[in-house]
């Protein structure tokens, strides 16, 4: 994380950048602390990097963390749930959510493997195409959405079992492999050991970029702190969310491709709910406000880290499953507490 | 009514401000349009080739409640005209038609001459026409520069250009006095005085030739009120915007306006030369129609 970037962050909440003016010596503790509070991508930093610290060194896992083959396993737990959230942290701006893209996760490869398989089409194309699909279906939440008014919260949770009754039926609940003419492009898509996260780290710069430095990310941001202002000053408010959604159905697909490149298995039962609430947990630990009108794409990718390196870490020290769901558990609760807090503390800083 | 001239106004709680002595020229008052205007809603005569802005037989229902029955109303190039009326009279929903954002059931819409079907906010503003809301439509989580740029940021492709924006929004507030610690603040973080001349600042700089402020001087303190009343003053003499009111206090109203329409029951029931009527006349018009209501209400079935 660059100071630039915390800075861009800044920027785009108005905050000026740097502290609170110079006071008493007195105050500098309280300055720093409220400076922390401000930059709220900065708590999860630090909880990331004490993690790491700890599954690195302290722990009974010590030098099996930072091996390489474990380093790829971290980054291919972490890169799914950075790139669902890249799509659901501007979704959740602008006061919506898709619990879909798991079911989008899930259809995007076995659509590539049928037009490839059944119809004859060209590797890149099938990709295209299966990419293509996550647009279509993030356009149809949209429809769901904004055209006909059901809640994002019902309307996706709807399209996401259609899907999935769509990916069940289509491939019969058996698995698939990827075409061996796939596996070549595949490998850059997700075969390779860091390719996922590269992707995602890619993504994420130009998420960032949108959100922060964009008409669009601005609009975005309006359209969830004030949408009748926004309506007021003319901004297309469905334009914002139909894009919204399909960004979050394109970003499914996408991961969907890429763990099948992955794995080299297309499974019926992948995706589901789970890298959903993953990555929505992690926007809100990185300060994503759930009813709207603020976040960030470096909160979310750093709280994505953050529960990627708790999965994983347990994973090192040889924690078995069943209690690794509990630590998960209270670590979101602790940083949503921690979270809530430091935004009291922020207000605070901001009265004086 | 006031002795104001653009040269020395006269405020709120000064001591020449709104005598009970109508009639007298308001200084402001050296216009083009003819002085027969007054009490000629309804009639096609009151119409003028110089008008902006012309308004004739606009309808809105909402479902079973009818916000405006026959409205009829004109502007004239660099005039202001103040819209009065009590709450739910419908001021409200008249502006919010003449600037895109609502379409009314019937009627027609005539600026410079042309009848135009104000498709969008977008539309409106492409025509000249801008308002500040009574909410004001600031966006509580931007800073300040890019609500007084929302919807028209300036852009060096494909980035928002904030240096740009932040500058000139710096300019413009200087220019017009408002006071806020940076442009950089987040507007949650100011009072509804600094929000509401934000609203006004950005509305004032936008271009528009047509102005719609819904009450603007609601929720200011009597420096602001100062600060808002000189802005619209500014524009007047610069003579080509037109401006369009909403304000209760008919005090204010006829120091600022050329021309007052009193909208009733969705209608205009009085449009008058602010030289021509006094609070005293406003007030009396306003507490009659009041107390008819409440007669017909308590007679007995």
């Amino acid at each position: 994380m660059s100071d630039t970037a915390q800075r861009a962050a800044g920027t785009i909440d108005g905050r000026p950048p740097g502290g609170p003016p110079p006071g008493s010596a007195l105050g500098g503790l309280r300055r720093a602390a409220v400076f922390a509070g401000r930059q709220r991508e900065l708590t999860v930093l630090v909880v990331v990097i004490l993690l790491v610290v700890y599954f690195g060194f302290l722990s009974s896992g010590v030098g099996s963390f930072f091996t390489r083959v474990n380093l790829i396993n971290l980054s291919q737990i972490a890169a799914p749930i950075v790139i669902i959230a890249l799509g659901e942290v501007p979704l959740l701006i602008c006061g919506e959510i898709d619990l879909s893209p798991g079911f989008v996760y899930a259809f995007a490869p076995f659509l590539m493997y049928f037009l490839i398989v059944y119809h004859g089409v060209p590797v890149l194309a099938a990709i295209v195409i299966s990419l293509l699909m996550g647009l279509v279906v993030g356009w149809v939440n949209g429809f769901l959405t904004v055209t006909l008014g059901i809640p994002s919260f019902i309307a996706t949770l709807g399209t996401g079992f259609v899907l999935y009754g769509i990916t069940l039926t289509s491939s019969n609940a058996t698995q698939a492999t990827p075409t061996t003419n796939s596996v070549g492009i595949g490998k850059w898509i997700g075969g390779y050991g860091f390719a996922e996260i590269a992707w995602a780290f890619a993504l994420a710069v130009i998420c960032h970029v949108v959100l922060t430095r964009t008409r669009w990310g601005l609009h975005t941001i309006a359209v969830g702190g004030n949408q009748l202002g926004a309506r007021e000053a003319g901004i297309n408010v469905a334009r914002i969310k139909y894009g919204n959604f399909m960004v979050s159905g394109l970003l499914g697909a996408f991961v969907g491709l890429q763990i099948a490149f992955q794995t080299s298995v297309i499974d019926p039962n992948a995706g589901g709910y789970q890298p959903m609430f993953y990555s929505v947990a992690a926007a809100v630990i990185g300060g994503t406000a759930m009813l709207g009108g603020s976040g960030t794409i470096i909160g979310a990718f750093l709280g994505s880290i953050m529960l990627a390196v708790l999965t994983d870490g347990f994973n090192v020290i040889g924690i078995s499953a069943y209690p690794l769901n509990e630590i998960f558990g209270g670590a979101i609760l602790i940083a949503m507490i921690a979270n809530i807090q430091l935004a009291r503390l922020r207000a605070t800083g901001r009265a004086r | 009514m006031t002795t104001a001239d653009p040269g020395g106004p006269v405020w709120p709680g000064d001591p020449g401000w709104p005598g009970e002595t109508p009639g007298q020229p308001d200084g402001l008052d050296d216009l083009s349009v003819p002085a027969d205007v007054s009490s000629g809603a309804g009639t096609s005569s009151w119409a003028d080739p110089n008008d902006v802005l012309r308004v004739e037989h606009l309808s809105k229902r909402f479902g079973p409640l009818t916000a405006l029955v026959d409205v009829n109303l004109h502007l004239a190039q660099g005039e202001i005209l103040g819209l009065i009326g009590d709450n739910g009279a419908g001021k409200s929903t008249l502006l919010k038609i003449l600037c895109g954002f609502q379409a009314p059931d019937t009627g027609r819409i005539v600026i410079n001459g042309q009848q135009v079907a104000l498709k969008s906010v977008d539309h409106a503003r492409s025509l000249g026409i801008d308002a500040v809301y009574q909410d004001l439509a600031l966006i509580n989580q931007l800073s300040v520069y890019h609500n007084m740029f929302l919807n028209r940021e300036r852009v060096r492709w494909p980035l928002l250009n904030n240096r740009s924006m932040r500058q000139t929004a710096r300019r413009y507030l200087d220019e017009l006095g408002v006071n806020i610690p940076s442009v950089d603040s987040q507007v949650a973080s100011l009072s509804g005085g600094q929000r509401q001349a934000i609203a006004v600042a950005r509305a004032v700089y936008s271009d528009a030739k047509i102005l719609l402020l819904d009450e603007p001087l609601a929720a200011m303190g009597a420096k602001e009120v100062a600060l808002i009343l000189d802005v619209v003053r500014d524009l007047k003499r610069r003579g080509d915007v037109s401006i369009i009111v909403i304000a209760h206090n008919y005090g204010q109203v006829l120091e600022i306006c050329d021309r007052v329409n009193l909208l009733q029951h969705g209608r205009i029931a009085l449009d008058k030369r602010s030289s021509e009527t006094s609070v005293q006349e406003l007030n009396d018009i306003v507490v009659a129609e009041y107390r008819r209501a409440l007669l017909e209400r308590q007679r007995p079935a």
